[in-house]
Order: structure tokens, then sequence, then C-alpha cells
């Protein structure tokens, strides 16, 4: 077993269980703290991949601005803890087997799919030098422009939504 | 030996990381007694003075009195949040700092560079990644500790941290242009030559002076690691000791060498992007200048030596001649030619680092602090324009050389 291997499962294992967690916790921070142990989990398995731009920029925007201004804002709602519904009637006799059902279908979906002959033959493992930096951005601002930039103008169109939402009546 | 040669990369960054987890600790520690000499010195004291000769053995005293005093825990505290709290905040410190090289890659033991634990391609960006982390630190020990004065400090320490760290990014993305690539190493080797080469005032090959640029990241920097003026988040006069009050004993000490760490990373960061780095600021051909290290370090020693026998009495005499004898053979070490131009690179690195050291020191000396409303007026209605002015005004430079090339 090669050192990334066994990286691979302990961080799909983290992120797995970080994502369990977070719905399963009480208290809305430990909610948000199991969020970026997936995102943190998630950032380990780019830089696997060798995707080391992605990896930098998943903790960057997701982990340290979004997740940051999360807590921020249960800090300063000071949100109490949940309450326990009784869950859903129909969850407690269906929900085991209908994740069940779910698992076997994306299993039989991927094992069908083009992805899971390349990982067999072993074509689609990472190189050791990842995608360059330079590769991607000439990807985002020469082939991908529009896309890009349409991608920008809809956000500005989204910040200042909010900000108009948010302002008071004068 | 068959293990070490087989696994090169694994052994050497294991030692490389003992090694300048040793150095760094120690640095933090007497970063400590360096501000609180250099601050009662602006204030005609004589700050530490009795532990030790000059007060040298006072960061370890305080060290032990850390470890030796209760550790309490609030029992109305969240236990798990309020212990990892610390952890985070000391670990992303110290995991930042593994990305700094000290030294030139030429340097190299067992085909490994020796001056830099890790050369990650994307440096800049794994360092504001793991930077940018830091703010959890500060934000769950101030919500965990179930306590008023903790909880604004945490809120407010939060929000400055967010406010200036857009700053504090934007600033940077002016040398990113210039420098064309977002490794460390290659920042510094572009800057090579001598200082007019650095960052900082470099005017060659369509670059841009990014002084403007480097005030930014100096101010944004010494609000993101909460120091004065900008230590809002533990305003004693305001908040008791912000988001740290309910912290005792160790944990208290891990906040504090996390500060002190930061503004370590902080100081590195300014060093390699605006001021060249481990490269000596006079031209390569001044040859005289390999001698510098040892003889400062033999200048410091003949100094010590006279203190010794003029002022110290008793143990302290003793101390300082143990000091001394330690400049005296360091600086003949560095002296030696095989030493000589191994250590040219982190003796320039820790010097301009020791010097933004001072001048952080030195604002602590001699600013009042911010008020809140002030603080945020002035990240946002005025550092956050002018760093966005400076990267347009270096990007229009740096395309100026391609207009009319196709028209």
């Amino acid at each position: 077993m090669s050192v990334p291997f066994i990286l691979f499962f302990l961080c799909a294992l983290l992120a797995v269980a970080g994502a369990i967690l977070l719905i399963m916790v009480r208290e809305p921070i430990h909610s948000a703290l199991s969020l970026i142990l997936v995102m943190m989990s998630l950032a380990v398995l780019y830089l696997l991949l060798g995707a080391a731009f992605i990896a930098a920029v998943q903790i960057i925007v997701y982990a340290g601005a979004i997740m940051v201004l999360f807590v921020f804002v249960i800090m300063l709602l000071n949100a109490g803890t949940e309450e326990r519904t009784d869950w859903s009637r129909i969850a407690k006799p269906m929900g085991l087997p209908l994740a069940f059902f779910l698992l076997l279908v994306i299993a039989r979906w991927l094992s069908r799919s083009a992805i899971a002959a390349t990982v067999a033959n072993g074509v689609g493992a990472p190189s050791n030098e990842g995608v360059s930096t330079r590769a991607l951005s000439m990807a985002l601002f020469q082939q991908y422009l529009f896309p890009f930039e349409a991608t920008s103008i809809l956000i500005l169109i989204a910040l200042l939504g909010a900000l108009i939402l948010a302002r008071k009546d004068e | 030996m068959e293990f070490i040669t087989q696994h090169p990369v694994l052994v050497v960054s294991l030692v490389k990381i003992a090694v300048l987890l040793f150095v760094v600790m120690t640095a933090l520690a007497y970063l400590t007694w360096f501000e609180r000499k250099v601050v009662a010195h602006i204030q005609s004291r004589w700050g530490p003075y009795f532990v030790g000769a000059h007060g040298l053995l006072q960061p370890l005293a305080d060290g032990l009195k850390f470890l030796f005093k209760e550790d309490m825990t609030p029992p109305t505290s969240d236990k798990f949040t309020y212990t990892i709290a610390p952890f985070l905040a000391l670990a992303l410190a110290l995991t930042a700092i593994a990305l700094i090289p000290f030294g030139p890659p030429s340097v190299q033991v067992l085909g490994q560079p020796v001056f830099v634990v890790s050369n990650v391609d994307i440096g800049l960006l794994f360092l504001f990644a793991v930077t940018s982390m830091g703010v959890y630190g500060v934000a769950l020990a101030g919500w965990s500790s179930n306590s008023k004065y903790p909880l604004l400090g945490g809120l407010r320490s939060s929000a400055q941290m967010i406010s200036y760290e857009v700053s504090l990014t934007i600033s940077v993305v002016g040398v990113l242009l210039v420098a064309g690539t977002l490794n460390f190493n290659e920042i510094i080797a572009q800057q090579s030559g001598a200082f007019w080469h650095w960052n900082i005032i470099r005017f060659d090959h369509g670059a841009f002076p990014q002084i403007v640029g480097f005030l930014c990241y100096m101010t944004a920097a010494i609000a993101e690691t909460n120091r004065i003026p900008f230590d809002l988040p533990e305003a004693e006069t305001e908040l008791v000791a912000g988001f740290h009050t309910e912290y005792s004993s160790f944990k208290f000490a891990m906040f504090f060498m996390a500060e002190y760490a930061n503004m370590i990373t902080v100081s590195c960061l300014a060093t390699i992007l605006f001021f060249g780095g481990w490269l000596s600021p006079f031209p390569d051909g001044w040859t005289w200048q390999l001698v510098l290290p040892g003889a400062g370090l033999v200048l410091l020693g003949m100094y010590c030596g006279w203190d010794t026998f003029v002022n110290m009495r008793g143990i302290a005499r003793l101390q300082l001649a143990v000091v001394t004898m330690l400049c005296l053979v360091g600086g003949a070490i560095c002296l030696m030619p095989a030493v000589q131009p191994v250590i040219q690179g982190p003796f320039w690195f820790t010097t301009k680092v020791v010097a933004f050291l001072f001048f952080y020191v030195w604002t602590r000396g001699t600013l009042p602090r911010f008020r809140y409303d002030q603080l945020m007026s002035f990240g946002w209605k005025l550092l956050l324009p002018v760093s966005l002015a400076n990267l347009v005004v270096t990007s229009f430079v740096m395309v100026l050389p391609y207009f009319g090339r196709h028209g």
C-alpha cells in the first residue's frame, strides 16, 4: 500500500464522517466544524489528484472564507442547540433500505461508466507534476473566457442583490 | 544508513521539521524578550532584568510558569471546542512557517534543499490557505468560553480578520503580476542583483515598484495579526483580554505563541515578496560581504565580553560570559571559508525579518489604539481602495508594452 493510497482512504473516511457528524450533532458550531472537516478532506483529495491549485482555492474560499462567515453568523446570533424532533415517520422504516438502494444504483452506474475502465487500466492515475497553475489560468482566461466572465457577473449580481435586501429602509 | 539513502525525502524532511520547530519555538520565546526590552526602552524603562543577565532567561522562566499553572476550564464552556481552539491556532501558525524558504535552494543535503521544509509550487496560495484558517482559533476560543468578554473579543477579531484579509491578499497580487509565479524561490530569484532589483522599488522589464502594495500589505498584516494599533480583539480597557480571557496555563501560552508565530510569518512574507528574501542587498561582485555574518557575530561577542567584565556581577557575569563565548565561537565558524557562502542566505533573511519585527514592536511602543468604527472604515474605505488602485495601476503598466503590437 502506497502513502497516497492510505491518505485517500483516510481522507475519504474523514469526509464521510464529517458529513454524518454535520447532521448528527446538535450544536450549530459543531455542525460548522464538521463541515470544515469535510472541506479540508476534500482539499487533500484534490491534492492527491495532483490539483494543488484547486486544493488551495478550496481551502481559501470554502474553509477560510465561507465557513468563517458561517461561524461568525452563528456566534453573532448566538444560536442555541437544535431541538430534536421525532424525525419523519417514514424515515424510520424506509431510510436505511432507501439509502442502501441509492448506494447500489451509484455503484452500478460507476462500474459501467468510463471512469471504472480508466481506473482499472491505471490510465487515470494522476501524474506527479499535476496541473500547473499556468495551464489552468490559460484554459480559464482563453478557452473558457466567456463562461468565466459570465459567472463573475452572475456572482456580482447576487452580491448586489444581497446588499439591497439587507439594506435598511430610510 | 540504508533507510536514509532509500528515503531521502522522508528522513531529511523529518529532520528539517524537528530543527525548524526547535528554532522557531526558541525564536518565539526570545521574541517576547525582544519585545519587552524594546518597548521598555521606548518608554524609558529597563524591561526584564533580573532573571539571567539582561533578563535573557526570562522566556524560560515564563515558559516554566505557564507549564506549572493550574489549567482551568470554565464549567459552562464547550469542552471540545475550548480545548481544540488553542491547538488549532498554534498548529496553523506553525504550519505556515514550513513553507518559508530561509536560504537558497542550491544548498542541499542528500539532494534535498536544506533551508525550506516544503518548497510548494504554489507556495504563496498555500500560505494564504493556512493563514486564512487562523481565524478559527480566535473565533472558536471566543465562542466556546461561554462568557461575554471572550465572545465580544472573538466577534471583533473575526470581523477584523475577514475585513483585512481582503486588503492583505489584494496588496500581494501586484507582486504576483510582476513575478508571474506563486513559488517563493522563483519570486526571490527574480529579485537577484542588488537592492534596486527588489520588488519594492524594482522598475525593469515592465515591472512596477510595489511600494504602495507594500504599505498596504504591512498595514493589513499588523491588523491581521491583531497587533497594536489594531489590537481591538484584546483591548484590555474594554474587553479584559478579549478572546482568551478564560484561558489559563499553557493553553493561554499557545495563543500567545500563535500570535508571535503569525508575526514571524507575515514578516517573512514581506521579506520574500518585497525585499528579496534571502538575497543580499549588495551586488554579487562585492566579495567582502561574505564575512559580514561572522564579523557581526564577533562584534556582538566583543560587546558582550566588554559588558561581562565592566557591568555584570556574580552569576549574571557567568551567564553573559557563556553568551560571549557562543557569539565568538559562532562568529569564528561563520568566518570559515567553507561556511561563508552557506550562511549568507539565512543571515540576510534573518536580518530583514528581525528588522520587520523591530518595526512591529516600534509601532506598539508608538501608536495608540484605533476605535472600532475607525478600524472598520479604515480597512474598507481606505486600505481596500488603495490596494485595488495599486493592482489596477500595476496591471496597466504591465500591459503597456503590448499596446499597439497587434494593431
